[in-house]
């Protein structure tokens, strides 16, 4: 089975973020793969391991820097990768239209994964548009996986707890969410095996997106510092307790 | 004049108090505003929606008075085909555990614009205002098409009702919302008789054959659904983290799983939810469904009380939308105490069961 997995190049959750020119921010920080992409890695390996003749490809947008994501997911077990060659960030619609048309020019998806969303846009809404692209059936937030014959059953975690067993027919596309698995470091012979496997590169333009009237686009990126200025509550403790009482009545009307 | 729908969402058979403000939030559109609800009769909250601005009230549900069985695909599809019955082309919903399954699907099909956890909507620029970047970033994202998505961050957005002169009599207050027959009682008060009538309730049946048609997209089959059990010892408090009002997280610092019953005492008598850190998930200590931050759930309640939480930055992209946020925490240089409103450096040990003591006192009296 092919096994195609998407991931997303996304700055490191620790970096300062520096806000460059109206709607952009400045790229030079450290960026790497979106850690509920790991999970989605992590299973699709797994998935490879327990079927015979199947290839786990690794799928990102992006420039040459991606490449660091891709090294990532081909460490942690995907067998080679696909970047598509962009140079500005896409939309969902485009982006899920890109993907669709690469991964068709490379193989027959069986699975596709991916991360239930990205820490940078948390648009939530890429694989979606995936399964609709290709007519696969999609599950979210998938927190269990297992797959029997041509059918796989998902337990797909809403809110609060709240799980929903889904079983969906092959092929799909499975949005991975934490919880599914604990992805691991990889070991060194795995980054240098890593080192060998290949990155096809595919130029964007050469996909033939058509636009199709619809899109979303960033206009106004603003920082967003929510000022607070901190102020200790003091006394004995019981004093500090009957204080933040007051404050929770009186300041934040909530009890 | 054109039309707005908006998805309401229903809980345990109540109304979810976020639908108020993504209800002030469609208003922006001066359009007229249809609200959804599947498997609900919206008699007894067609008052409240009437005076927050809804114009109708489409009940959705299946044939012969079923109701429609939960499942992502058909649902969205069910709104789809009343969107496409009342010729509605915006469509606003919570981004919670159900607007994540909604919305995509549906801005999917329609290959339409779709914003998630709008925080602000400019209906006439197109525009919607969402974090980006963990929370260190607004961004306004400008929306393209036939179709436009909105998926409105719970709890963000104040509740400001407008049609207040014809149900002076109802109270706005929170704490009515689920006292349903008290606001219709107290009606004959009212001077304005269009209040009486207002909003028009529009049944919209789905076809029992439409949902089992496959489609454009085909079908996901739902075998059941779990619920966390309110017994298990998982079950840290009964309010739901996304709804709270007031969130008692702990952290590192909390130790060991069952010290969190400090915080679940706590919780019962604030009427808050309990979350952790990270740190205490990854310990095991409890279940993922609690992590609030990066990688957990996005919370904005009014008060977020971290307790034994360093503050990372990560914890922050979950909780820095809080109204207030106290800090308890033995470490004056946590990170937490410079990012906060108010701290308490004690143990919380010592701190929380007091709390948790004055509370119940003040709750007793």
């Amino acid at each position: 089975m092919q096994i195609y997995v998407c991931v997303k190049h996304v700055p490191d959750s620790a970096a300062n973020i520096v806000i460059s020119g109206k709607n952009s921010i400045d790229k030079s920080i450290p960026f790497l793969i979106n850690p509920y992409d790991e999970h989605a890695v992590t299973e699709a390996v797994k998935l490879k391991k327990s079927l015979k003749k199947s290839e786990v490809v690794a799928v990102c947008l992006g420039t040459d820097d991606a490449e660091k994501t891709l090294r990532s997911a081909m460490e942690m077990g995907a067998d080679r990768s696909i970047l598509i060659m962009v140079a500005t960030g896409q939309d969902s619609i485009t982006t899920a239209k890109a993907l669709k048309a690469a991964i068709e020019s490379d193989g027959e998806p069986g699975i596709i994964f991916t991360g239930r969303e990205s820490i940078d846009d948390v648009g939530m809404q890429t694989m979606f548009r995936i399964g609709k692209a290709f007519g696969f059936p999609v599950a979210a937030n998938v927190v269990k996986f297992s797959i029997k014959g041509s059918k796989v059953t998902v337990e797909s975690e809403r809110e609060g707890g709240i799980r929903d067993v889904y079983e969906l027919p092959l092929p799909c596309v499975l949005a991975a969410g934490r919880g599914l698995n604990t992805p691991e470091y990889p070991t060194f012979p795995q980054i240098v095996k890593a080192r060998r496997k290949q990155i096809k590169k595919i130029d964007f333009n050469t996909l033939g997106i058509e636009k199709i009237g619809a899109a979303m686009e960033v206009v106004e990126l603003k920082p967003f510092v929510k000022k607070r200025c901190p102020v200790e509550i003091k006394g004995t403790p019981l004093v500090a307790a009957e204080k933040l009482a007051k404050i929770l009545h009186e300041e934040a009307k909530v009890i | 004049m054109e039309k707005t729908g908006i998805f309401i969402e229903i809980a345990n058979g109540r109304i979810k108090n976020a639908n108020y403000g993504m209800i002030t939030a469609a208003r922006g559109s001066n359009s007229e505003l249809y609200a959804f609800v599947i498997n609900f009769k919206a008699e007894k909250i067609k008052k409240k929606l009437y005076a927050h601005g809804i114009d109708k009230i489409i009940e959705i549900r299946a044939e012969n008075d079923f109701e429609m069985a939960w499942n992502p695909v058909s649902w969205s599809k069910a709104v789809m085909e009343a969107m496409n019955a009342f010729d509605i082309h915006i469509l606003l919903a919570l981004t919670t555990g159900i607007g994540k399954e909604l919305l995509p699907r549906i801005a999917a099909e329609l290959d339409a614009p779709l914003v998630m956890d709008c925080i602000g909507i400019d209906f006439d620029k197109k525009t919607a205002e969402t974090f980006r970047y963990s929370g260190k970033t607004i961004a306004t994202v400008k929306l393209t098409g036939m179709d436009l998505l909105f998926g409105i961050k719970p709890n963000i957005i104040d509740a400001v009702p407008v049609n207040t002169d014809s149900v002076t009599a109802v109270a706005m207050s929170s704490d009515s919302i689920d006292s349903t027959t008290r606001e219709i009682d107290a009606l004959p008060e009212t001077k304005d008789i269009s209040a009486l009538t207002k909003p028009e309730i529009i049944p919209f049946t789905i076809k029992t054959d439409f949902l089992k048609t496959t489609g454009q997209f085909k079908n996901i089959k739902l075998n059941k659904t779990v619920m966390p059990e309110t017994s298990s010892s998982d079950n840290f408090s009964n309010v739901n983290l996304m709804d709270a009002d007031i969130i008692i997280s702990g952290g590192r610092g909390m130790k060991n799983r069952e010290n969190f019953k400090i915080l679940s005492d706590c919780a019962k008598q604030l009427g808050a939810a309990v979350g952790a850190s990270r740190a205490a998930v990854d310990s095991g200590w409890v279940p993922y469904s609690m992590q609030v931050g990066q990688t957990g759930e996005k919370v904005s309640p009014k008060v977020y009380i971290a307790c034994g939480i360093a503050g990372s930055i990560q914890h922050f992209a979950g909780m820095k939308t809080s109204n207030m946020i106290i800090a308890v925490n033995i470490d004056l240089d946590a990170s937490i105490i410079a990012l906060c409103d108010y701290y308490i450096v004690m143990d919380l040990f010592e701190i929380v069961p007091l709390l948790t003591k004055v509370i119940s006192e003040i709750n007793h009296t």
